[in-house]
């Protein structure tokens, strides 16, 4: 169907390094071909000569033959092979010519000049295929990510092409969005037929459904192709779930969680008689000192945050460490017991060993622990009431003016402090957000909302697309107005805060890092944010160095890669050394070497006391770095807890190793492999 | 039993309010033009001759039989059933979806005869209650989309008319010869050369007063402008669009929707600022962003341009040169024609040739706009239909401009309410009962569906 023949792109002048070379592939009618490779090795490049973007479009040379059904994409322009191959690109919204779904779905067959019956039929059968009825009037702009990649497939898939080609369809979408996207894939395979060439960095999400895998080694290398055991056999690139067959010696190796969990029950064993603690060493260690969970004294101190007697309640609760301690970890045990996670009992802290009835019973004490503090009237009860009395204290707190009428035992405390919070905020909770409601226009994106930051703690936000991780993110560096409820960072109210001190107390790397540069070339951009932060010069240079080796000063923003681009933007806001860092989606579109380098970053971060703050929809990063998941949908908080627990349970959210380990509490390679 | 009322009345002037596909498909895949020709005088005739009686009416059977009562009348019957959409509930409009989405010509006809109906009466009662009908109708048809919410601009657009309008008449003075005098400004001298030209001096009444109605009816004009564009969704009427100006029209649209997304842009980059450390706000921030936000819409209309080219746009069919070249002679020769037409008309020697040659300047641009239509391959996905509704909705607008062409006639007095001696005006029966003929696309045309809650 696809047929290259010693092709080679180049572009720019005649001495410049050609970006693929000596290609020869064939991909066979109605194969699923998946195009791996690191980051700029020119899987684009390769795509867009099928569809005929390249050469017609981009410029460039082009030498060899690629034939498409037969067709030559030298002879055919690209709008000539429209009626054979469909092609989307990585963002979806740039692809869109129409504004609505219906329409967008009928513009390839318009410009085609199909008879209108035929174009009615087919945008209702797509429609279905897709599920995209009920969207079918709703604007495009207002559609989900995945929603929009799911139209975009539709739109190239009505003329009815044999050859559908994408790039990174599901890099930009949540788990749950990408498998929607993949179903469909799988289901144009099966029963259409259809021909798909893909490139995609998250191959964990896809390597399963390729028939066959082809390797791009190095810019300028010829593809290596093959069946996908066999080329993640000595691939750069891979999948956790290979990772771990490579480790345990599997062969071939496995590439679902289903292959390698048939193939686990020894490695389960073997790993069964392993310290866990080798785990926590190495993976997502749950601090001790800090409370896991948010520990219902701290919610509670959240909650009083309304009212000026928030600092006073910290140095209440703290006399008591140990009892504090306890129960925070106990509380964390009960939270997700209640989500049903007793599976994993080692994954809580030191205590959260504990069976679900003695995670209860510290639990309680725990709440009568705090229950003096805030006044909450509720005594120890059943576990299971634990969770509803902190929102009570909460609630409690928040009402100031009915807490006049009743003499709580707490009330005596906003006496305290007539100071203001600047001073006597509470140095171990970087950030707070509490009962924080935000609201676009008519949208409520984020509804009571409880969240503590704590220095050296790295927190993963989850959830699905539009659930509110970014608006959070957002409010935390004041970008976004509460409409209720309250954030503090450092002791501030972000969006009351000007921007030059509060580049001292948070940081956020936008979902777009180029969103933070402006100048020209690297250098500028390091002066301008010396001069922003206040920082001596050299600053800013200094990190840049250390983040990102061998980037000269004259370099343009603009010609870095994705993840060094993102490591530019990391480091500007790191000049002006923030304890609190946050980062939307920061893995878009970096190959798993890039991934592992930010890792490394955010790793030595945390350690030096850093609070990260990450919203992605990687569970593998989530993983690898965080000791907290905060799950969100619907702008509520549906889960908060130790990555072990939160994770492990959900079948979206668990990283692979995780599900090919289950029961036990692995969640990454490298755990496993200190572990053996 | 109910199969053949359906399918006799042939003559029937049925309005075959909604078509179901199987009546429209007869047009094969050929060019752009003919199903749409093909499609108009069905709409005009009251229906197609039915390709399969037989089958449409099997189809249908089970809609009518529901609907509980017995065809009495077979042609009762049939107008309901054909009628569908008013069938449901009596004569009340139906809820607007794609299918019966009223044509966005039909919305701008209906204005422009609410427009020309302004422009021939300096009548406030009379422009106000134009105004009123229009604003009714966009109040209870307007959708919730973006361009619906113009109206509010327009109507401010024109509030601000008759404020400049007064202000320059208070300023410049006006040859109106008026006796009751406002107040009298201090007049500043003009050298002779600017004679004729007056700053300050007399402020009458009857000067306001006639200031005031001539604003009136420019702003009553472009509410009426403003109700057609709040109405009607721009995108499909450039759809509408002979073929040889598809590509105009879908730079247009392009254009439309690449605006809120260059202001998304500007937003948030303007936000991301404050991750620098800087203000947010003020002038150097806007100049500070204009070159990444450039960047960035450059970048989107390479990706676009790529995406529509790998998606066929600009595919033509071959056409024998021949008509290339006519395509080209006409086009041209029209355009020179209509030239030659306007000065013609314009110029007080010309005025005998100037009319012929417009017209034919006219014809000759439009066969040549129809001929390279054919080179068009593309075909319209669901256009808007020119179905009864649309021919009320428009035909209420024709109606309004005719019956009060037709009052100026009869009724001029009425129409101008005199300002010299200054007079009450009053409100002429007949015309305003035309104007209220305006109002029949409250009732015909089809409901849009209520704004989600959320």
């Amino acid at each position: 169907m696809i047929c290259f023949e010693n092709v080679s792109v180049t572009y720019g002048g005649a001495g410049a390094a050609p970006t693929v070379a000596g290609v020869d592939l064939t991909v066979p009618e109605g194969e699923l071909v998946l195009l791996v490779g690191p980051s700029g090795v020119g899987k684009s490049t390769l795509l867009g000569a099928v569809s005929g973007l390249v050469p017609h479009f981009t410029g460039g040379t082009l030498r060899g033959r690629v034939t498409v059904g037969g067709r030559d994409t030298r002879t055919h322009r690209p709008r000539e092979l429209a009626d054979l191959v469909g092609t989307v690109g990585q963002d979806p919204l740039a692809h869109f010519v129409t504004d609505t779904v219906e329409d967008e779905l009928a513009y390839g067959m318009e410009s085609l000049g199909l008879a209108p019956p035929v174009m009615r039929r087919r945008v209702e059968e797509t429609l279905d295929l897709l599920g995209l009825a009920e969207l079918r009037d709703r604007p495009l702009a207002t559609l989900s990510g995945g929603q929009r990649q799911r139209v975009a497939i539709g739109s190239v898939l009505t003329p009815h092409p044999k050859v559908l080609v994408l790039d990174e369809p599901t890099s930009a979408l949540d788990p749950a969005a990408a498998e929607e996207v993949l179903a469909v894939l799988q289901r144009l395979v099966h029963d259409l037929g259809t021909t798909v060439l893909m490139a995609e960095h998250r191959l964990e999400r896809v390597v399963q459904y390729a028939d066959r895998v082809v390797l791009l080694p190095a810019p300028g290398e010829p593809p290596v192709a093959g069946a996908p055991a066999d080329v993640m056999a000595f691939s750069p690139v891979r999948p956790p779930v290979v990772a771990l067959g490579r480790l345990a010696g599997w062969s071939p190796l496995p590439l679902s969680v289903r292959d390698a969990r048939r193939r686990a029950g020894d490695l389960r064993t073997r790993l069964a008689g392993a310290d866990a603690g080798a785990a926590r060493r190495t993976g997502p260690a749950v601090h001790p000192k800090d409370a896991p969970w948010c520990a219902p004294g701290a919610r509670d101190g959240s909650g009083a945050r309304a009212t000026p007697s928030a600092p006073a309640t910290s140095p209440v609760s703290a006399p008591a460490p140990p009892p504090g301690g306890t129960d925070a970890s106990g509380a964390g045990a009960t939270g997700t017991g209640a989500t049903g996670t007793d599976a994993s009992p080692t994954g809580t802290g030191g205590t959260g060993t504990a069976a679900p009835g003695t995670a209860g019973t510290a639990g309680t004490a725990g709440t009568t622990g705090t229950a003096s503090t805030t006044g909450t009237a509720a005594p120890g009860g059943p576990a299971s009431r634990t969770p509803a009395a902190a929102p009570r204290g909460r609630r409690a707190a928040g009402k100031r003016g009915l807490s006049a009428l009743f003499p709580w035992p707490g009330r005596g405390l906003p006496a305290r402090d007539g100071a203001p919070d600047e001073e006597t905020h509470d140095p171990t909770v970087l950030a707070q957000a509490a009962r924080l409601g935000v609201r676009h226009g008519r949208v409520e994106a984020l509804r009571r909302v409880d969240l503590v930051v704590r220095p050296g703690e790295t927190v993963a936000l989850m959830g699905r697309n539009g659930a509110g991780k970014s608006t959070l993110l957002g409010s935390l560096v004041g970008l976004v107005a509460p409409a209720s409820g309250t954030v503090r960072v450092g002791g501030r109210t972000p969006h009351r805060t000007p921007p030059a001190e509060l580049v001292r107390r948070v940081a956020l790397v936008p979902q777009e890092p180029r969103d933070l540069l402006y100048a020209d070339t690297v250098g500028a951009e390091c002066a301008a944010a010396d001069t922003d932060a206040g920082a001596a010069p050299g600053t800013c240079r200094e990190i840049v160095s250390a983040l990102l080796a061998g980037v000269a000063d004259a370099t343009h923003p603009r010609d870095l890669s994705e993840g060094q681009r993102l490591a530019l933007a990391l480091a500007i806001v790191l000049t002006a050394r923030p304890p609190l860092l946050l980062l939307d989606e920061p893995t878009r579109g970096l190959d798993y070497a890039a991934k592992s380098r930010l890792v490394t970053v955010l790793r030595g971060l945390a350690a030096e006391g850093h609070g990260i703050v990450l919203a992605t929809h990687d569970v593998e990063l989530a993983a690898e770095i965080a000791d907290r998941v905060v799950v969100l949908a619907g702008g509520e908080v549906v889960a908060d807890g130790p990555t072990a627990d939160v994770v492990v349970s959900s079948p979206a959210f668990a990283p692979q190793i995780a599900k090919v380990l289950a029961p036990q509490p692995w969640l990454t390679v490298a755990q496993v492999e200190a572990a053996l | 039993m109910s199969r053949r009322p359906v399918s006799a009345p042939a003559g029937e002037p049925a309005p075959q309010a909604d078509v179901p596909a199987p009546a429209d498909v007869p047009a094969p895949a050929g060019g752009s033009a003919r199903p749409h020709g093909e499609r108009r005088p069905g709409r005009l005739l009251g229906g197609l001759p039915d390709p399969g009686p037989a089958g449409r009416a099997g189809g249908r059977e089970p809609e009518p039989g529901s609907g509980g009562s017995p065809p009495d009348a077979s042609g009762r019957y049939s107008r309901r059933a054909a009628h569908r959409p008013v069938a449901g509930g009596g004569l009340r409009a139906p809820g607007a979806d794609r299918s019966n989405a009223l044509h966005a010509g039909a919305w701008w006809v209906w204005a422009l005869g609410l427009a020309a109906a302004a422009s021939r009466t300096t009548n406030p009662l009379l422009l106000g209650l134009l105004v009123a009908v229009a604003g009714y109708v966009v109040a209870v048809r307007r959708t919730d989309s973006p361009w619906a919410r113009s109206y509010g601009a327009f109507v401010k657009l024109g509030l601000a008319v008759v404020a400049v309008r007064l202000v320059f008449s208070v300023v410049l003075g006006s040859p109106i010869p008026g006796t009751r005098v406002l107040v009298t400004l201090p007049e500043a001298p003009l050298p002779d050369w600017a004679q004729g030209i007056r700053i300050g001096g007399r402020v009458t009444l009857e000067q306001m007063v006639f200031a005031l109605y001539d604003g009136a009816k420019l702003a009553t004009l472009l509410i009426c402008l403003g109700a057609a564009n709040a109405l009607a969704n721009p995108a499909r009427l450039l759809k509408s669009l002979p073929g040889a100006l598809y590509e105009a029209g879908v730079a247009v649209v392009v254009a439309m929707t690449f605006a809120p997304n260059m202001v998304a842009d500007v937003l948030r980059l303007r936000t991301a600022r404050r991750l620098r450390g800087r203000p947010a706000g003020g002038v150097r921030a806007v100049l500070q962003i204009g070159m990444p936000v450039l960047e960035g819409a450059l970048e989107r209309s390479v990706a676009v341009a790529a995406s529509m080219d790998a998606r066929g746009y600009g595919r033509t069919a071959r056409v024998p040169p021949a008509v290339r070249h006519t395509t080209t002679a006409l086009v041209l020769g029209g355009l020179l024609g209509v030239c030659a037409g306007s000065y013609g008309l314009l110029a007080t020697e010309g005025a005998g040739y100037g009319l012929p040659v417009l017209l034919g300047g006219l014809a000759a641009a439009l066969g040549g706009l129809w001929l390279g239509g054919r080179r068009q391959v593309r075909t319209r996905y669901r256009p808007d239909r020119w179905g009864p509704r649309a021919w009320l909705v428009a035909g209420s607008g024709a109606v309004v401009a005719v019956l009060m062409i037709r009052a100026e006639a009869y009724a001029p007095g009425a129409l101008h309410p005199g300002v010299v001696p200054l007079t009450v005006p009053a409100l002429p029966l007949w015309p305003a009962a035309a104007v209220l003929l305006g109002l029949l696309p409250a009732f015909v045309a089809p409901v849009p569906p209520k704004e989600p809650s959320s």
